[in-house]
């Protein structure tokens, strides 16, 4: 059952509290992933958490008691854009310099595979917007179809169909290389 | 699902590690939320008082508690509390301090919170 909405502003200011410590990490990996370097990831991420504060009580009353992580990745969707538009500019790389983040759980696993994990980043940078924002959801954030539709502002087929696209596409480009390779 | 697209979508998960944010990223965050929260609810505080002695400005304060829910009130608060000095030089008494923090109030407000 859903939480029943703040009685007043200390009950608002602990609940928004909760959504920050919650998904702090979502939002920097989003917002690091769509700008591609630390500096405006830090900004992004703060500025989406501002706005968020001030809408949250209407955010709240109209969630109806669904998860508001989708509301959270939608500001920082559209700070994003913004970001963009304002400052008229790409990113240089999608991701600074394609490399690989080192993982909370770095494993062995991880380092041998480097390589491959870079021509990964490197193809993800290459799929237009809403394919690469689907992607990062589902495998950065971890987020369902439903939440990602609900982020995304699309119905819960058409984000199935689309990340099952941009996984095809992304496939395509990261083995091309291979293929030119093979046939040298 | 193919083994192959299971194998690929590992690979997609590891490539796409979430990124923790940095320590100082947390703690300014979460002490500007604080700093917002606080220096609304002050300054409403004390504004309150001083304005409730006069009935005239009774719709003022019951104004301000209603924008003052959000952080972008809060913004407000601090670009006019900034100006506060200024404001008590300019002014020969309380009243005209008071009328000229309600103006402050109303053009920030106007600049900072335009979708209001």
């Amino acid at each position: 059952m859903a939480d029943p909405l703040p009685k007043n502003k200390t009950e608002l200011d602990a609940r928004f509290t909760e959504l920050y410590r919650a998904h702090l990490r979502d939002v920097y990996s989003y917002s690091y992933y769509r700008v591609g370097n630390h500096h405006d990831a830090e900004d992004l991420t703060e500025q989406t958490f501002l706005q968020a504060y001030r809408h949250f009580e209407r955010a709240l009353r109209e969630s109806d008691g669904r998860p508001l992580r989708p509301w959270l990745i939608r500001i920082a969707h559209n700070l994003a854009a913004n970001f963009y538009r304002d400052r008229a500019r790409k990113p240089e790389s999608a991701i600074e310099d394609a490399g690989v983040i080192p993982s909370p759980h770095t494993t062995e696993s991880l380092v041998e595979g480097r390589e491959e994990l870079k021509a990964i980043l490197a193809g993800v940078a290459q799929l237009p917007d809403d394919r690469r924002e689907a992607l990062i959801m589902r495998f950065a954030l971890g987020m369902d179809n439903r939440e990602i539709a609900r982020a995304l502002g699309r119905t819960d087929g058409a984000t199935k169909v689309l990340l099952h696209r941009a996984i095809r596409q992304l496939e395509g480009i990261v083995a091309q290389p291979e293929r030119d390779e093979a046939s040298r | 699902m193919t083994a192959g697209t299971a194998d690929f979508e590992a690979l997609l998960r590891e490539a796409l590690a979430p990124v923790d944010p940095p320590a100082d990223l947390a703690q300014r965050l979460e002490l500007t939320l604080v700093n917002l929260t606080e220096l609304a609810q002050d300054e409403l505080e004390s504004w309150e008082l001083r304005s409730m002695r006069d009935p005239r400005n009774w719709v003022r304060p019951a104004a301000a508690a209603v924008v003052g829910a959000t952080a972008g009130t809060a913004l407000v608060v601090l670009r006019v509390r900034g100006r506060h000095r200024g404001r008590q030089q300019q002014s020969g008494n309380l009243i005209e301090l008071g009328q000229r923090t309600l103006q402050d109030f109303a053009e920030e407000a106007r600049r900072v919170l335009p979708d209001r």
